[in-house]
C-alpha cells in the first residue's frame, strides 16, 4: 500500500467565497487518512501559483472575470479529472445575482453613486482582471466531470465524493448528503 | 352501498390494484408504490404537463398522472430509461428559471429540489438562461418571486376551483408564458388573494412566499431534509377508505 503512487490533487476558488474551502478543511481528522491517499499540487493549502499535470481538480466559485477563464482552462489541460465544487461552481450562485443587471450600470452604483462613498471611481489598474459582462457556471467554459452541489456542501458529503472518486466508484451521495443550500 | 370495481395492472412487475376511475399515479400512490411527479397534486384534476410522471405502459410512454388505470396493463416507471428522462426535465427546469437553494426561503421544502436530490441531480446542465424576472413585493403579508415559477398552475387551479377568485392565472405562449395576477396594476396587493387561501399552500417551488415567516424553521430541519420526497409523497397521498387514518 505505501508504495502506491499517490493522486495528485489541485485545488481553487474562482468567483467564489472559500466556503468550499473551508468545507474540505471541515472533513478534519479524515485529512490525514486522505494525505496517505493524495497529494496537493496548486491550491490555497500549499500557495503554489501554477498547476501541474494531476489526477483531480477541484473548483470552487463561477467565471465572473478574464482571470477567472485562464485559471479554469489551466486546470482543465492539467487534470485528469475536473471536479465543480458548490453552488457558484454549478449555476453562478451568488455572484451570478448580477446577471439580470447591466455590467456598468453594477458598477456605476457600487463605485460613484452609492449614498456615503466619498471620492468613489471605478478600478481601473491594469492588473485587476476585467469582470464579464455576465457570470457563468464552470460547465459553460470548460467540460466538467463531476458536480459536487451545497453552499458549501457538507464535509461529509465531500468526503464521501472524494472516496468514492479514489476508490474507482461512481460518486454517489445520497440522501442527507445532496443538498443544494 | 355498491363497491368500485376492483382490478389489477402490473407496476415494475407487481400487482397493484386499483378503483374504476382512478388513474394510474392514484391507485400506485394509494398502494404505496411512489412514481416521481412535479405538477400532479392529489387534491387536483391532474394538469399532466411536467411529465416527471411519465412511464411506459405497455411500451408506450404515457404520463401516469392522467393514464386511466386498466385492468392488465404493463407499467413500467423505475427504470434507468425512464429516470434519466426525468433527471433531464428536472435540470432542464432548474437551468430555465433563477433556481439559487441557498437564497430561497422554500430551500428544504421545495419539490422541485427534493426531486433532483431523489434523482441525484448534481447540476442542471445546459446553458443557465438566467431570465430577468422583477419580485412582486407589493402586498403586505406576501411575496411572489416569479424567478423561481415552473409554471404547474397548481395556484391557478387552486384559486379557481378551491378559493373561487381566480388570483392567478398564465399568460404569453411558449417561451414567454408567465405568471400574472388578476388585477388592472398587475400587482398582488390590487388582488383578493388572503393568507387563508388555498392558493397560498400549492406551490411546489418558491414563488408564492408568506412573509415574515422566512427561516423559523432552519434549513436542515425542513421537509425533506427530514425524509426523501419519495417517502415523503406516500404519506401524502390520499388512502382508500379502509387504509389508515391521514390527516
Amino acid at each position: 500500500m505505501t508504495d502506491k503512487k499517490k493522486l495528485r490533487i489541485a485545488t481553487t476558488s474562482l468567483a467564489g467565497c472559500f466556503g468550499c474551502h473551508m468545507s474540505v478543511l471541515d472533513i478534519d481528522e479524515r485529512l490525514f487518512p486522505l494525505l496517505e491517499l493524495v497529494e496537493f499540487d496548486r491550491s490555497p493549502l500549499t500557495d503554489i501559483k501554477h498547476c501541474g499535470p494531476c489526477d483531480i481538480g477541484l473548483v470552487e466559485g463561477g467565471i465572473c472575470n478574464a482571470e477567472n477563464v485562464h485559471v479554469l482552462r489551466e486546470f482543465r489541460k492539467n487534470c485528469k479529472v475536473l471536479i465543480a465544487i458548490g453552488a457558484c461552481a454549478i449555476n453562478g450562485g451568488l455572484p451570478a445575482q448580477r446577471n439580470h443587471l447591466d455590467l456598468s450600470s453594477c458598477l456605476t452604483e457600487v463605485y460613484l453613486t452609492e449614498p456615503g462613498l466619498v471620492h468613489g471611481h471605478i478600478p481601473n489598474d491594469p492588473e485587476l482582471p476585467l469582470p464579464l459582462d455576465k457570470v457563468h457556471p464552470l460547465h459553460e467554459v470548460v467540460k466538467i466531470d463531476y458536480f459536487i452541489p451545497g453552499c458549501p456542501p457538507s464535509a461529509d458529503a465531500i468526503w464521501k465524493f472524494l472516496t468514492d472518486l479514489i476508490a474507482g466508484k461512481t460518486p454517489e451521495l445520497g440522501h442527507g448528503l445532496i443538498k443544494y443550500d | 352501498m355498491e363497491f368500485p370495481v376492483s382490478d389489477t395492472f402490473q407496476l415494475d412487475g407487481k400487482p397493484v390494484v386499483f378503483e374504476t376511475g382512478q388513474t394510474v399515479m392514484q391507485a400506485a400512490l394509494a398502494a404505496g408504490h411512489y412514481i416521481p411527479h412535479l405538477c400532479y397534486h392529489p387534491e387536483f384534476k391532474p394538469h399532466g404537463s411536467c411529465k416527471l410522471c411519465t412511464v411506459k405502459v405497455n411500451g408506450r410512454t404515457a404520463a401516469s398522472c392522467t393514464m386511466p388505470a386498466e385492468a392488465g396493463l404493463e407499467v413500467e416507471s423505475d427504470i434507468d430509461e425512464l429516470n434519466a428522462l426525468r433527471r433531464t426535465l428536472v435540470q432542464m427546469l432548474f437551468a430555465e428559471g433563477n433556481h439559487f437553494c441557498p437564497s430561497c426561503e422554500k430551500s428544504g421544502n421545495c419539490v422541485l429540489q427534493a426531486l433532483g436530490y431523489d434523482l441525484e441531480v448534481h447540476s442542471a446542465g445546459f446553458r443557465h438562461q438566467f431570465p430577468d424576472r422583477p419580485l412582486d413585493a407589493s402586498h403586505p403579508d406576501i411575496l411572489l418571486d416569479f424567478n423561481r415559477c415552473i409554471l404547474c398552475e397548481l395556484c391557478v387551479n387552486a384559486s379557481a376551483e378551491v378559493d373561487g377568485k381566480h388570483v392567478f392565472a398564465l399568460a404569453g405562449r411558449g417561451n414567454s408564458k408567465h405568471l400574472i395576477v388578476n388585477a388592472e396594476s398587475g400587482l398582488l396587493k390590487d388582488t383578493n388573494i388572503a393568507l387563508t387561501d388555498k392558493a397560498m399552500s400549492v406551490c411546489p417551488v418558491g414563488v408564492i412566499i408568506k412573509k415574515g415567516v422566512g427561516f423559523s424553521t432552519p434549513i436542515g430541519e425542513r421537509r425533506y431534509d427530514q425524509r426523501p420526497i419519495s417517502q415523503q409523497a406516500l404519506d401524502d397521498a390520499p388512502r382508500p377508505p379502509s387504509g389508515e387514518a391521514h390527516d
